[in-house]
């Protein structure tokens, strides 16, 4: 072992002693495997600028946390690990030259890319290209894996099918008996995407079903005053919306200031990532999901002292509780760790290289901060599913969830080699007698 | 005269040797100094206006608009050939700049600034809402067509589109040179200057903008179809005003009203956006403002007047005198 | 597309019409006056709205009056016009005005990129929404339709308040009248002994106030996310080239007309509804070149 290395260790083991937290529990440094680097480099491509940042900013924060107390524990399998930022808000262009630039320049030994479909979309093809260990992140489009094989490139996490199929049964099973939804999505790829998923999986279960108004405002949009007057006109039983950031955050406002959210049930896949910041002003009875078992409060999780302990953190980094991203790169971290540990253990204790982390990828488990997720053979990652209704708790001032279902991954993905469309006409009433954990709110 | 044409080639020539040799450096330069050449065509469409007093707010239309058509193309010909798709992205272009420009001639200064902002405004948000035929704001993927039927690998095709784009640069430059030299390109000017005593001497300044719109609306293609074929995606993005806003800047940067300040500017530009973006990010925009106002307050000549000053050469046309160099330096004349 | 329908989708572009009306009054002012199109203006509008929402919260946490968010309004306004605006003019625009158009023009861009940053450097990048006025004056309902008070009375009211007191401030202060004067013959003012300078600089202040106003008036009605600047920037543009440069009547009309195209694509054909102030502009300017209202410029032989 080089010497620097060495006292990187020594320099470890007094971090550690030393930090107060830590994912894995406290240890001595391990010793860094025989040829191994100083230190392992990762790419993160995230919207530090732009509407999304109000994604990529908590992921930012939360990844410097655990990269550092990883790092404190020694780095992985004593190697430390550094993460180089590229802002998905500076344009797609700007992503695939500086995800060019990392490879070729800086050398990076995995890149985690995108929060944006599109940009997923156009960095899959490049990393394949480049032969580069690409693991997705955070985006949510189903198509990647749907269209084309890969090799370097992992999903570590589920996408918009599970999401909102789980979704749907949610409302199916709380409410049965509705009979009129409409729609008011961003007009992008994610918005129609999950409309026409979350369409032919409802129509499938519930074929008498009557859209009344499909309505697609510019992304961005600062005034939903037209869709919500013509909503009120209509009074649908349920109105679907899959907008985030500060187009969910203005559409849920000046829904609930003109009444709109008293005449209709509100179903909010991506809600969970705006409830601290829409306060008491989220009523209650809305349905609430996080893109996979993600919530600050998760039932399986509060109570266990290391999670307990991170959140806290969290908070105090950064004021906020955290939301669905902060859980996915908690996941994507660990997957990228789980890795490599297998491959060294598969090289028989000796640092792999990058064709030996890839094949070790493949049926890896792993658990960020959540439950357990498992990458199949597609390089898809199977992520449990959890939905909610909103309640209202003096202990906080925003709205909390209740009557928490979460859904088994198996379930509600796609099966290896389908399409999704078409594989959600298939469904049958069978999906609505399906088994599902079942958790109440419990309080702070 | 002679020693003034000898320094303009000479710094012409020094650029592309330069730029050639390059790649042989760093792999991810070539892409970028690709799309920056293939910005600069887009850039030299719009100095063209500049020549005219006119400013256009739109050209990201044709820039987008032409790597549209070669995303199609490639899409229905699965994955198709590397020049027709050009072609295509260029007839494009052409026919949508004969189209506007038909209308968008009669107007003047303001007017023709924000007509052009609106057409390709209307074009953007048609790019964005008919998600089901053109991807939405996820754009369009151009998978790498074959060069001359042959089917190459990543590296190579990214050395063809590079010198590609530098030989068409090189070409384009020299005949737009010529064209401003022309009648019709002198026109131009006095479209600018006095149009009305143009019209006394018989040319319709109409035409005149026509073609020079035309022109320009071409390069402006030209450039969106090699850029776009060699990042292999064409987005909405591309269209949006604040593009448009910023072939307007790259050629103030460069130095309005010189050819070599086109390209220049563009690959400075690129250079600075790129960088700032990484090193910078939370700042990067006003980093990028903030030399925009510096060239505009203390070096309105922009690079090439820079590199004139800092030489003592003249590398420009124009008078040596320094009063009458400086009436002449204004925008766009020379 | 029954009169109910109708009747809803007025409703709803009035209230849209009155913010965009208030933004491009003062683009168009400024236009006027000092020949320049200020690109940054979209800029006074997101600072404006964000200043306001800071106010309101600022209010909440000291536990005053939430009624004092509503001069809080109109001081965010005041005080991103005033300081602001007067910063840009004295320390930059004045250099340029002797300048090239387009140079005049990228110097309001370079401003508009800077202050973008400034915005998200100051704000961060979470959405902010403070609704306390929005919330104060509750709801009324309009054909079985629940309409909040502030959208239906305050925006439009406020909007022709401004309107017709721009009216009266240009034909019957003397302020009014120098800037009037500057806006109809730059070079006939200047010979006649009028401070032009000074009268720039007031213009500006005013447009960049009225803009600032659009912004805070906004504020409790949307969530503030960066980027909101560049949206409205288009819009105004649109605006004030459908109404013809320098004309304060014709901007109301221009806004009215794009509002309520909005509105009714929103009910008839929601697909168009982005294409709208664009198409707008291009009919009417290729009816009407100078547009609606504008005065044909005289030409130098």
């Amino acid at each position: 072992m080089s010497r620097f290395s060495r006292i990187l260790s020594v320099a470890a083991v007094g971090l550690a002693a030393a930090a107060p937290l830590a994912l894995a529990p406290p240890a001595l440094a391990q010793d860094a495997p025989e040829g191994a680097p100083e230190e392992l480099v990762i790419g993160i491509t995230a919207f530090l600028s732009g509407p999304a940042s109000v994604f990529g900013e908590p992921a930012q924060a939360a990844a410097d946390m655990l990269i550092e107390e990883l790092n404190a524990a020694g780095g992985v399998a004593g190697v430390p690990l550094r993460a180089l930022y590229v802002d998905e808000g500076a344009g797609g262009e700007h992503v695939l030259s500086e995800y060019r630039r990392l490879v070729q320049e800086e050398g990076v030994d995995a890149m985690f890319a995108s929060i944006s479909s599109g940009n997923c979309n156009q960095v899959a093809p490049l990393a394949e290209d480049l032969q580069m260990l690409n693991i997705m992140w955070d985006c949510g489009t189903q198509r990647i894996f749907e269209e084309a094989d890969y090799r370097y490139v992992f999903r570590t996490q589920a996408h918009a099918t599970p999401e909102m199929l789980a979704t749907v049964l949610y409302l199916l099973r709380t409410k049965p008996d509705f009979q009129t939804i409409a729609v008011v999505n961003q007009d992008y790829a994610w918005g129609r995407d999950s409309w026409n998923i979350f369409l032919t999986a409802l129509q499938a279960l519930k074929p008498d079903v009557e859209v009344v108004a499909e309505l697609f405002p510019a992304f961005g949009s600062p005034d939903y005053s037209a869709e919500i007057s013509r909503l009120s006109a209509l009074r649908p039983d349920v109105v679907l919306s899959t907008a985030w950031g500060g187009d969910l955050d203005t559409f849920v406002l000046q829904s609930a200031q003109r009444g709109l959210m008293d005449i209709s049930t509100f179903v909010l896949p991506l809600a969970e990532s705006s409830l601290e910041r829409l306060g008491t002003d989220l009523p209650e009875g809305v349905i609430v999901g996080g893109r996979g078992d993600h919530y600050f409060l998760h039932p399986e999780k509060v109570g266990d002292a290391d999670y307990d302990a991170f959140v806290a953190a969290f908070r105090e980094q950064t004021g906020a509780f955290p939301i669905y991203p902060v859980f996915h790169v908690a996941q994507a971290l660990s997957a990228l760790e789980g890795a490599y540990l297998g491959a060294i253990e598969a090289n028989g204790g000796a640092w792999p290289d990058r064709e030996q982390v890839v094949d070790a990828m493949a049926g890896l488990t792993f658990a960020g901060l959540g439950r357990e997720v498992m990458i199949r053979e597609d390089n898809q990652g199977l992520e449990d599913q959890l939905v909610g209704t909103t309640v209202h708790d003096d202990a906080y001032d925003f709205a909390v969830l209740d009557n928490m279902m979460i859904f088994d991954a198996e379930d509600v993905t796609t099966p290896v080699g389908a399409e999704s469309v078409s594989w959600l006409s298939t469904l049958g009433p069978e999906m609505l007698e399906l088994e599902v954990d079942s958790f109440s709110h419990t309080g702070p | 005269m002679a020693g003034r044409l000898n320094a303009q080639a000479l710094l012409a020539v020094a650029a592309v040797v330069l730029i050639a040799a390059a790649p042989l450096m760093a792999q991810w330069v070539k892409v970028l100094l690709t799309i920056a050449l293939a910005k600069g065509l887009a850039v030299l469409g719009i100095m063209i206006l500049l020549r005219a007093g006119q400013v256009s707010f739109g050209h990201a239309m044709f820039y987008a608009a032409s790597a549209y058509a070669g995303a199609f193309v490639g899409r229905w010909t699965g994955g198709g050939e590397l020049f027709v798709l050009i072609g295509a992205g260029l007839a494009v272009s052409l026919a949508l700049g004969l189209a506007i420009g038909v209308f968008v001639v009669r107007y003047r200064y303001i007017f023709f600034a924000m007509l052009n902002l609106a057409f390709s405004m209307v074009l953007f948000s048609i790019l964005e809402k008919f998600f089901h035929v053109t991807g939405g704001s996820d754009g369009m993927r151009i998978a790498r067509p074959t060069v001359l039927g042959m089917e190459l690998e990543r590296a190579p095709f990214e050395y063809v589109m590079f010198y590609l784009t530098l030989g068409l640069v090189v070409g384009l430059a020299w005949g737009v040179r010529r064209y401003l030299a022309s009648p019709l390109g002198q026109a131009l000017a006095a479209v600018k200057s006095n149009e009305t005593r143009l019209e006394y001497l018989g040319m319709s300044a109409r035409h005149a903008l026509l073609v020079g719109y035309v022109l320009s609306a071409g390069l402006a293609g030209l450039g969106g179809v090699l850029a776009s074929i060699t990042q292999g995606l064409a987005t909405p993005e591309i269209a949006y005003w604040v593009r448009s806003g910023e072939f307007v800047f790259i050629a103030i940067l460069g130095g309005a009203g010189t050819v070599a300040g086109a390209f220049a500017g563009a690959v400075v530009y690129e250079g600075v956006r790129s960088y700032a973006a990484a090193y910078f990010a939370d700042i990067w925009q006003m980093v990028l403002g903030a030399v925009l106002l510096a060239i505009i307050l203390f070096a309105p000549g922009g690079l090439v007047g820079l590199a004139e000053r800092l030489t003592g050469r003249r590398l420009r046309g124009g008078s040596a005198d320094p009063a009458v160099a400086a009436d002449q330096a204004r925008v766009g004349e020379r | 597309m029954t009169w109910q329908l109708a009747f809803l989708a007025t409703l709803d572009g009035l209230a849209y019409a009155a913010l965009v009306f208030m933004v491009a009054v003062g683009l168009t002012l400024i236009f006027g006056v000092l020949r320049i199109l200020n690109v940054a203006h979209g800029s006074f509008y997101a600072i404006g709205a964000y200043l306001a929402a800071s106010l309101g919260i600022a209010i909440a946490a000291g536990g005053l009056s939430p009624w004092l968010t509503f001069p809080a309004l109109i001081l965010a306004a005041v005080l991103v016009g005033t300081i602001l605006g007067t910063l840009i003019e004295r320390a930059l625009l004045r250099y340029v005005y002797l300048k090239e158009d387009v140079l005049q023009l990228l110097v309001t861009f370079a401003v508009f990129m800077i202050l973008e940053d400034v915005q998200r450097l100051v704000w961060g990048v979470n959405p902010y929404f403070e609704a306390v006025p929005l919330r104060l004056l509750g709801n009324i309902s309009l054909g079985g339709i629940f309409y909040t008070n502030y959208q239906i009375l305050v925006l439009p009211a406020v909007a022709l308040l401004i309107l017709v007191g721009l009216r009266l401030f240009l034909r019957t202060t003397l302020a009014g009248k120098l800037i009037t004067a500057v806006t109809e013959d730059r070079e006939m003012a200047t010979a006649i002994g009028v401070d032009t300078g000074r009268v720039y600089l007031i213009t500006f202040v005013i447009g960049a106030t009225l803009a600032a106003l659009g912004g805070a008036l906004a504020s409790p009605t949307t969530s503030l996310v960066p980027g909101m600047g560049a949206d409205m920037i288009v819009l105004s543009f649109a605006v004030v080239a459908t109404a013809g440069l320098g004309q304060v009547e014709g901007a109301a009309l221009a806004a009215l007309l794009i509002g309520l195209g909005r509105s009714f694509a929103v009910y008839l054909m929601p697909e168009l509804e982005v294409l709208v102030p664009y198409l707008v502009m291009a009919l009417v300017l290729l009816v009407r070149p100078e547009g609606l209202f504008g005065v044909a410029q005289r030409r130098r032989i």
